[in-house]
């Protein structure tokens, strides 16, 4: 058994302890949100925060999560910078086929949390790590400068 | 169009999922102009299949239902056609619900969303259908009223009684009006654009919410109460068998619960699996351990032998030769033959992979002879009829729900992968979803074509272009469903060789043999991306011969407006060439129009050159500027790229700027790096790290879309800003640096040690004086 604490639940899960948290999180708790796109760190659709710290969740086994605090995407809206970042998202309509955007917001909310004016420099060192294929680049970028300028 | 409306009210319908009861419901048919002869024999590449249908209804409480009937993979299209309906409705947006229709031909007709179809096709008859139901409301409150419909209007999801300011909500009115007959299609009245609500404006799309906090349900994230989890070891050269495998230490996994062999489908495998084995388990990841374990040895069949620096040379080599001609216009050869300056050059473009950020995945339950799947697909009724017959099962027996798709891109037009979650559940007897993995997506993929084109020009002595000469060479996507095939279709040669719109008096188009050995597909403006490549920028190296700009010289090739005669083998997107002529005149108008949004001509840094291009795809005419910077270290950036789009009337311009947009990523990056290559029939590329993908540091840092207002019938959306990307990137490459890049992926053709040699292609600057 392994005891984690997800968007402030705790739950056990019954799996290896190597087993990817980005595994756990979705086959075994539904929590869906959270995407595979890669599987090898090469892609951050599976980003989730460990205490706060963007993370893939594809490489990181659920042993390394233990005692600490998991936040996916279907927590960060209840922080401030979640909320802002997703109105941001909303606002400038950025998603297309939307199946990143989970991976970009979990990344983008990971970097205003520490670099709450970030530079186009900023934003290119911390993005470049998720990738989007439908290519809402330009609009992740805006949107982060919006979510930044609320804050 | 042809459409005939018919009031559905009394039949049982299933709307999303959900009986109707007592409301209105509206169905629609209609027959595309031009394809009354019935569906091709193959599938079809970018034509409709079938009679589109369309439902909307209404309940007591008001609450409007739009069903979308084609797949969202990004495009807005869940948005884009219900918001035609709501707006032709006079509905309140906010009172929409959208319902996704199962895959089901007979209902809906033709449901592959594909070949950039759905506003071009559906925009119309939506707006019919809205309209039609609004008439009918409109009618129902007259008549409850005592009144004239004349003295009704129908405003914001109620009727008005316009002398007395009486009005009834939707909801009072939609058992009245599910009595009443449907209008008859002439009786119909549209909107004037002036009283649009929801058409031409810049609508949310109606998953923000969901995309944006975790609740989207996309294919892979589909979860059924007792479900396994699949993943698929398959044969890594095409056309493979499993010779033998060990499941015990598989099995030892802890998680893994059986060891399943799947058979193939020999090729042309069309749309059936590759076969393999699989290994279901209790999460993915077991299964995914698990299938690490199987020592398997492949038979791996008569494609082992595939190898992609070769098959280049052969391409090559075929592409020289004289081919089968697929437009003849004035005598090219003759022209080509006498003294005069000719110009030759040829082109190469590799095998691409789709890589959706979603890889393939779908599940299905199969118990008592039926099967239910739910899958991230494009082609739903693709996905049913593989699943009928791989199952031997009536097609009436297979319900296929589509969910939300991350990306398709034409991959998930190919239900393969439905048609393994349906063969797995039969084999276990219980729910299963089969999950591809990134190095499964990009090992066995329908791929992009692999190209090799040769060119040829003669210009007069004032550097017009008098004659032109156009081969291309590729394994053909018919090639994938029938035996045999070695030239390419009429379909695929009519994106980007026989519909060369240059004023030139002599042009002749050929197309060579090549055999296939792997699974070709169909990948986002399919084959107009390497021949828009070699056309376009052959235009700039005849602009750059006859010492001219190439803006100039571009708008002298295409010459004055008029229509374009393609000759007979055109194929002209399925549509009528009458309603969708090749007009010189639009695509001089953006030409013009990114031109001198563009600067053309602006001054720029050293290292920096701005190249364009125009191409005409999907009946929607594209023209882009792009400014490229490159590094000493040959590193190639993008720090501005100009798009101006002649799509026709524009429904949804956000939805068209982000394809536009997306379009210029999804470009750059087949631009930069997109290559597959085979070495021994296998795949050499596996993941992200070696199959790249532009990221947000290479991304365009500013890409500007420019829409040409327009009134003239819709046209393509999705895939037209794709072709002339990559050839205005290369022209801008050779404007900053002399490099004419001739063979895409660029790669590490910029870098100094890799130049490309003399001789080694021959060139226009090479042979420009011969």
């Amino acid at each position: 058994m392994t005891r984690l604490n997800i968007n402030g639940n705790a739950v056990s899960v019954d799996v290896p302890p190597d087993t990817p948290l980005l595994w756990t999180l979705r086959d075994e708790l539904g929590l869906t949100g959270t995407k595979f796109g890669c599987g090898m760190a090469l892609c951050g659709a599976c980003t989730v925060h460990l205490d706060g710290t963007a993370t893939r969740s594809c490489v990181t086994p659920i042993s390394a999560a233990e005692g600490k605090k998991v936040t996916t995407i279907e927590g960060i809206g209840t922080t401030p910078v979640g909320r802002r970042v997703e109105a941001a998202w909303r606002s400038l309509n950025v998603p297309q086929c939307g199946y990143c955007q989970s991976g970009q917001i979990m990344q983008a909310a990971g970097l205003l949390a520490k670099t709450p004016k970030p530079t186009d420099r900023d934003i290119d060192e911390a993005m470049a790590g998720n990738i989007c294929r439908c290519g809402t680049y330009q609009r992740i970028r805006a949107a982060i400068k919006a979510a930044a300028g609320g804050a | 169009m042809a459409a005939m409306l018919e009031n559905l009210s009394r039949r049982s319908f299933l709307v999303g999922g959900a009986a109707v009861a007592g409301g209105l419901v509206i169905g629609l048919r209609l027959l595309p102009r031009g394809f009354a002869s019935g569906p091709p024999a193959a599938p079809a590449v970018d034509v409709p299949r079938f009679n589109p249908t369309a439902f909307v209804s209404i309940d007591e409480k008001g609450l409007v239902t739009i069903v979308a009937h084609r797949s969202e993979m990004g495009q807005g299209v869940r948005t884009a056609l219900p918001m035609a309906v709501a707006d032709e409705l006079e509905a309140d947006w906010s009172r929409v619900r959208i319902a996704q229709a199962l895959g089901d031909e007979a209902t809906y007709g033709g449901q592959n969303t594909d070949g950039s179809r759905s506003l071009r096709h559906f925009l119309q008859p939506m707006r019919e259908m809205g309209a039609a139901a609004r008439q009918m409301l409109e009618t129902a409150a007259a008549n409850s009223w005592g009144v004239d419909v004349a003295q009704v209007r129908a405003r914001n999801h109620q009727v008005v009684h316009t002398p007395t300011g009486r009005v009834l909500e939707y909801g009072a009115l939609a058992a009245a009006a599910r009595e009443l007959p449907v209008p008859r299609q002439e009786k119909v009245k549209l909107k004037r654009p002036e009283d649009f609500r929801y058409i031409g404006k810049d609508v949310p799309i109606v998953d923000l919410a969901d995309m944006t906090s975790g609740r989207a349900g996309y294919g892979i994230d589909v979860r059924l109460p007792g479900m396994k989890y699949a993943v698929i070891a398959r044969p890594p050269v095409y056309g493979g068998r499993v010779a033998s495998y060990d499941e015990a230490p598989a099995l030892a996994v802890p998680g893994v619960e059986r060891v399943v062999k799947l058979d193939g489908t020999p090729p042309p495998s069309g749309f059936q699996p590759l076969g393999g084995v699989a290994v279901i388990a209790r999460n993915t990841w077991a299964a995914i351990q698990g299938r690490g374990k199987l020592s398997i040895t492949w038979d791996d069949g008569p494609n082992r032998s595939y190898d992609s620096a070769t098959y280049k040379t052969e391409l090559e080599e075929t592409a020289r030769r004289p081919g089968k001609v697929v437009r003849n216009q004035g005598d090219a050869l003759a022209a080509l033959a006498a003294p005069a300056r000719v110009l030759k050059a040829d082109y190469y473009a590799s095998h691409i992979a789709h890589a959706p950020m979603e890889p393939p995945a779908a599940a299905a339950s199969v118990t008592d002879g039926r099967c239910e799947a739910w899958a991230c697909t494009q082609n739903p009724q693709g996905a049913r009829d593989e699943i009928a017959k791989a199952l031997g099962i009536p097609v009436d027996r297979v319900k296929v729900n589509v969910t939300l798709l991350g990306g398709g891109f034409g991959r998930k037009s190919k239900p393969d992968y439905v048609v393994e979650a349906a063969l797995l559940s039969r084999a276990v007897g219980a729910p299963v979803k089969v999950t591809w993995t990134r190095e499964d997506e990009i090992h066995h993929d329908y791929y992009h074509t692999v190209t090799a084109q040769h060119l040829e020009a003669a210009l007069d002595p004032r550097g017009r272009a008098i004659a032109w000469l156009h081969r291309s060479v590729f394994p053909a996507i018919p090639s994938t469903f029938q035996p045999n095939v070695r030239y390419a279709s009429d379909g695929e040669l009519s994106q980007g060789v026989i519909d060369v719109p240059y004023a030139i008096p002599n042009i002749r188009c050929e197309n060579g043999e090549a055999e296939p050995h792997v699974r070709i597909g169909w990948f986002r403006s399919v084959l107009n991306i390497p021949h828009a490549f070699a056309v376009c920028s052959f235009a700039d190296e005849l602009a750059h011969a006859a010492g001219r700009d190439p803006k100039d010289y571009l708008l002298g090739l295409l010459g004055p407006p008029h229509r374009v005669d393609a000759g007979a083998h055109y194929q002209n997107y399925g549509d009528d060439i009458n309603v969708y002529p090749i007009d010189t005149g639009r695509l001089r108008r953006v030409v013009e129009l990114v031109a001198e949004k563009a600067q053309w001509g602006r001054s720029l840094p050293a290292g920096h050159g701005l190249g364009i291009a125009v191409h005409r795809s999907f009946v929607s005419y594209m023209a882009i500027v792009i400014e490229a910077a490159v590094g000493k270290d040959g590193t190639v950036s993008v720090p501005r790229v100009d798009m101006a789009v002649d799509c026709g009337f524009a429904a949804y311009p956000d939805r068209i700027r982000s394809q536009m947009e997306g379009a210029a990523v999804m470009a750059l990056s087949s631009a930069l790096y997109g290559e597959i290559t085979f070495r021994e029939g296998r795949a050499q590329q596996n993941n992200f790290n070696d199959f790249q993908v532009a990221r947000m540091n290479v991304a365009p840092m500013e890409t500007r879309v420019y829409i040409v207002e327009s009134d003239a019938p819709p046209g393509g959306v999705g895939e037209p800003g794709v072709p002339p990307f990559a050839p205005a990137l290369c022209n801008a490459i050779f404007a900053a640096t002399g490099k004419r890049i001739r063979r895409l992926p660029i790669a590490d053709q910029l870098q100094s040690e890799n130049e490309p040699r003399k001789g080694d292609r021959p060139g226009a600057r090479d042979r420009a004086e011969g």
